[in-house]
């Protein structure tokens, strides 16, 4: 699989536009010290849904939607965004207007390496075991064995092509999206072992990543791989597994204490026949039970579909995906199973409420609500913004876009992520992955520090053969934002120090000005790439860096 | 919210005192529980542990990756079935190392370290262990050890130990996607996480709040730019231990620590190895592997639990008899066992650590066509250590009464895990791996 970072796309245009808002501010040479924002700092937070005035949303403002509605961006994306001011960055980035539609072809993958045995295969197998020839058997061991030797391999491809889409992709809303959506209906390969299950799901979540909720929950009980997963294919009358019931309400709906135990009962029954055959959905009538449910209240034969269409009618539904929402874009929020919001502080208990009612007046529709989100006061509030710590993907991912760094090497940075503890495509649970701080430890702090320094340098990490990768990275159009507001700026260590730390972690703490000052004193010989890459190898260090 | 006004710790004061409390007392009571947090607690001398465990005692797993030869690693030479399924990888009579009180029972000839273990007493062959219904893939077969369940989901074994002494999390609570039960209530306490040495920390060691430590060398567990350019040093050092100010508790603070912490960890960890061993240790992969946890228990850390791998084993054609290929894994595996003990010793270690070895499946009785053998099922594991209860534990499976040409497992390997955690490590076998399993007497005192 072949990369270069000329692939990477950004449909935004190669120079800042026009600015046609003050608050931009690309005048300074250095973005505003966070603009409007810095006389809010001393106000509580604000629960205020409404938008954010054009005056309010400047430099600062235009990366923390950047990163939050996608994986950050280049200071001329960051420029353009807010000069256009929040209506138009908000409609741009929930639908960036001539982003192409290159959706992912569906051969890209072989989908017959664990194809199902055919009626012959499964009677030749058991004609030897019924005669106990060992040497047949053993054959169709060794080619089970190199089957799954090889769908491992494909695996590892699907886990790259999928990073790499996130890195090039036009529509970063969109995949960041498919990543959500992967951690909420959390679906693992070392279960299923079926890459080509594990591909079909992740365009499952691409089709409806920014569409209906409902399409997606209908979807995902026709999905072979979550049907392996939580065992519901082989969920039969009178002989239901409960497990995919279970967690449709409790983990993939409406949290814990929106249903009891018979419920689920009842909703395993309902979905009792609903498997799969080779790569799509079956319903496998005499497998069924049609007798009367009763679920959530409400009594009558009912099938899978009847059983999700019963769940999306409870308000409890809106209330939970707004929450899982808010806590994946906004700020992170205590754990996730219960769906009400009396624990949490005034401002967000608002937040949230406005939200989940605007959810369900859409009828489940997302683009309205993560609109009303990136579009509010709120969501711009100081205690927000710069307080989330990045997962691994949105760390190796931004990184790469916000810096423009070359791709490098996909399978260490796929490596790089399962070491940091988000291995695409095999969460550790059902669950999904808790994030926010259980992301960091000390073992963990180390590779986030050294995979950026792989991206910037070359230099692999330990463990690959030692030739650094021989690309190189140029940092020095970074800086060309600045050179054209304040020409000359972007010969000043010292104000570039000051740019690139705005640029990368939102302030310009004292310390780190004196810890990149130092360096430039000892690099000497004025702002060279040297100098520039150097000043990126200390910020992606710093702790810091780990939050956007 | 901001952060940087008020740094608690220039870099003189780091210099001049304190650095290792200071940060231990920021981080301890504000974050008991994060393993980050608890790798801190290894670094303050004394700070005391769960209530009634002792913490002195180590665990360190041996990995034997790509499935061991069972058979051609603990020789049934007094069964004729053997010499017949394995005519030309069987190792003769008179080149097997006879087990004194084990009729029939023999090590491979290469393993004369492991034998004189045995002869002192410091070793424990537990026979035909395995699971039901076995599987013969690498992948899910090493997963269901790792996880000790037989469907491979959910957290690490040793993962949910680790978690099961901190945060009273019991198994279907740290992550079996079948439910999910929300941990007690109470306090956590502060444990080192398990250390394995490795590129990717194994599974074993993953629990819900539990994330292990793992470095190929301790080399690696540090900042790679340091090595791009000399003047970067001291600016990524002042950077990374500002620690936080007076203990706040939002990301960026919790942020500052760990990175404070990493360094601290780091700094101790690459001191620790870079010792001079007491003994020499032979030169091959686990050797190596088994020195440095040597050194970190010489050192003083407070881990409980280090992994080690050695692969290698899955020996589908020329694997050899008595000598070869196969044979020279198990001399490797056997003289770096020897050579850690005798380093435990010296350093007056030796009965704080059990050490027991495992692989994710044996081999098929009948060698194949290519003088190598198949994946197979049921085989021995290892316990070492001056405590373990010595000799031959269980009977050897028969070589005739077999399942596909496979051998029938005796003794479930969760049955092995639960004696060391009852006995060894004083766990709740029951609460670690979600179900009763009948604790093999692993301890010659238990």
């Amino acid at each position: 699989m072949a990369d270069s970072p000329e692939n990477k796309s950004s449909s935004l245009p190669e120079t800042a536009a026009k600015p046609s808002n003050p608050a931009a501010n690309p005048a300074q040479a250095t973005p505003p010290a966070r603009g409007a924002s810095a006389k809010r700092a001393e106000r509580a937070m604000t629960g205020s849904m409404s938008p954010i005035a054009p005056k309010n949303f400047g430099y600062e403002e235009a990366r923390h939607l950047l990163w939050r509605a996608g994986f950050g961006g280049t200071p001329v994306q960051i420029q353009t965004l807010a000069s256009w001011g929040p209506q138009k960055a908000v409609e741009y980035v929930i639908d960036p207007a001539n982003a192409p539609g290159d959706r992912p072809r569906a051969d890209l993958f072989d989908k017959n390496i664990m194809r199902e045995p055919t009626a012959e295969e499964r009677k030749a197998y058991q004609a030897a075991r019924q005669r106990q020839d060992e040497d047949a058997l053993a054959k169709f061991r060794v080619e089970q064995q190199r089957r799954q030797g090889q769908d491992r391999q494909q695996i590892g491809e699907v886990q790259r092509w999928w990073l790499k889409r996130m890195i090039e992709t036009p529509r970063p809303l969109e995949e960041k999206m498919v990543l959500f959506w992967h951690g909420h209906f959390a679906t693992s390969y070392r279960n299923i072992e079926n890459s080509f299950h594990m591909f079909i799901q992740n365009e499952l979540f691409r089709k409806n990543a920014l569409g209906n909720f409902g399409d997606l929950l209908y979807g995902i009980i026709r999905d072979p791989a979550m049907l392996k997963y939580l065992n519901n294919d082989t969920s039969r009358k009178g002989k239901a597994n409960e497990n995919l019931a279970r967690e449709i309400m409790e983990l993939f709906s409406l949290g814990i204490g929106g249903y009891t135990e018979n419920d689920i009962k009842e909703g395993a029954r309902s979905l009792t026949g609903y498997t799969f055959k080779d790569d799509t959905f079956v319903f496998e009538k005499n497998n069924h039970d049609g007798g009367s449910k009763t679920i959530l209240g409400r009594t009558g034969a009912f099938d899978g579909d009847a059983f999700v269409k019963i769940i999306l009618e409870q308000p409890g539904v809106s209330r939970f995906i707004t929450r899982k929402l808010y806590h994946n874009f906004c700020a992170e929020l205590p754990p996730l199973e219960r769906a009400d919001y009396n624990d949490l502080p005034a401002p967000q208990q608002a937040a949230l409420r406005d939200l989940s009612a605007a959810f369900s007046s859409s009828k489940y529709e997302l683009k309205p609500v993560l609109r009303r989100l990136f579009l509010s006061q709120h969501f711009y509030d100081d205690k927000i913004m710069n307080e989330q710590i990045k997962s691994p993907t949105q760390l190796v991912v931004g990184a790469v876009r916000s810096l423009d760094t070359p791709v490098r090497d996909l399978s260490i940075l796929n490596d790089a992520l399962d070491l940091m503890g988000q291995n695409l495509l095999f969460p550790p649970s059902v669950k999904g992955w808790d994030g926010g701080r259980s992301w960091i430890n000390t073992s963990t702090m180390f590779v986030r520090q050294n995979i950026m320094a792989f991206l910037l340098t070359g230099k692999k990490p330990r463990g690959y053969d030692a030739n650094a990768d021989e690309m190189k990275y140029d940092p020095m159009p970074l800086l060309s934002e600045m050179a054209k507001a304040n020409p000359g700026s972007e010969k000043d260590p010292a104000a570039v120090a000051d740019y690139l730390l705005r640029l990368t972690i939102g302030s310009a703490p004292q310390q780190s000005k004196e810890a990149l000052a130092s360096l430039s004193a000892k690099v000497g010989g004025g702002v060279s790439r040297e100098l520039v890459i150097g000043y990126l190898l200390l910020i992606t260090a710093m702790p810091e860096y780990q939050l956007c | 919210m901001d952060l940087h006004n008020s740094p608690a710790f220039t870099r003189r004061k780091f210099l001049y005192g304190g650095l290792t409390l200071a940060s231990t007392a920021w981080t301890i009571p504000a974050f008991l529980g994060s393993s980050a947090d608890a790798m801190a607690g290894m670094m303050a001398d004394g700070l005391s542990s769960t209530p009634g465990v002792d913490e002195d005692r180590i665990l360190v797993v041996v990995q034997l990756g790509g499935g061991n030869d069972g058979l051609n690693t603990v020789i049934p030479y007094g069964m004729d079935a053997y010499y017949k399924a394995r005519a030309g990888i069987g190792v003769r009579q008179n080149e097997v190392l006879k087990l004194t009180e084990a009729d029939g029972i023999g090590l491979h000839t290469r393993m004369t370290a492991l034998k004189e273990l045995y002869d002192n007493g410091m070793a424990s062959v537990i026979q035909g262990v395995g699971y039901p219904n076995p599987d013969r893939s690498h992948f899910k077969s090493m997963d269901i050890w790792q996880t000790g369940d037989r469907d491979a989901t959910g957290d690490g074994w040793l993962g949910r130990y680790i978690d099961n002494e901190c945060c009273g999390y019991g198994k279907g609570e740290s992550g079996k996607p079948d439910g999910s039960k929300k941990p007690a209530a109470g306090p956590m306490t502060a444990i080192d996480p398990p250390i394995a040495i490795g590129r990717t920390a194994p599974l074993a060691l993953q629990g819900r709040a539990t994330k292990p430590v793992s470095f190929e060398s301790a080399d690696l567990f540090r900042w790679s730019g340091e090595d791009i350019h000399d003047a970067l040093k001291e600016p990524y050092h002042d950077l990374n231990r500002r620690g936080a100010s007076g203990g706040g508790d939002s990301n960026a603070d919790f942020l500052m620590r760990t990175a404070l912490d990493a360094q601290i960890s780091s700094d101790k960890i690459r001191k620790a190895v870079a010792q001079k061993s007491l003994v020499n240790y032979p030169g091959n992969e686990l050797g190596r592997q088994l020195q440095m946890v040597g050194a970190m228990i010489r050192a003083g850390l407070k881990t409980r639990v280090y992994y080690v791998t050695l692969g290698g084993f899955d020996t589908h054609s020329g694997q050899g008899g008595a000598q070869g290929r196969h044979g020279n894994l198990l001399a490797n595996f056997a003289d770096s066992i020897k050579a850690f003990y005798a380093d435990l010793k010296a350093q007056g270690n030796d009965s704080r650590v059990l050490t027991m070895s495992f692989s994710e499946f044996g081999r098929r009785v009948a060698q194949n066509a290519s003088g190598g053998t198949d994946h197979g099922t049921a085989a021995p594991m290892f316990l070492f250590g001056p405590m373990v209860r010595p000799g031959v534990i269980g009977n050897h499976p028969s070589l005739t009464d077999l399942d596909q040409g496979d051998l029938k497992y005796l003794i479930d390997f969760r049955s092995v895990y639960a004696g060391v955690l009852e006995q060894w490590l004083k766990a709740d076998s029951k609460q670690v791996l979600g179900a009763s399993h009948k604790p093999v007497i692993v301890l010659k005192n238990a």
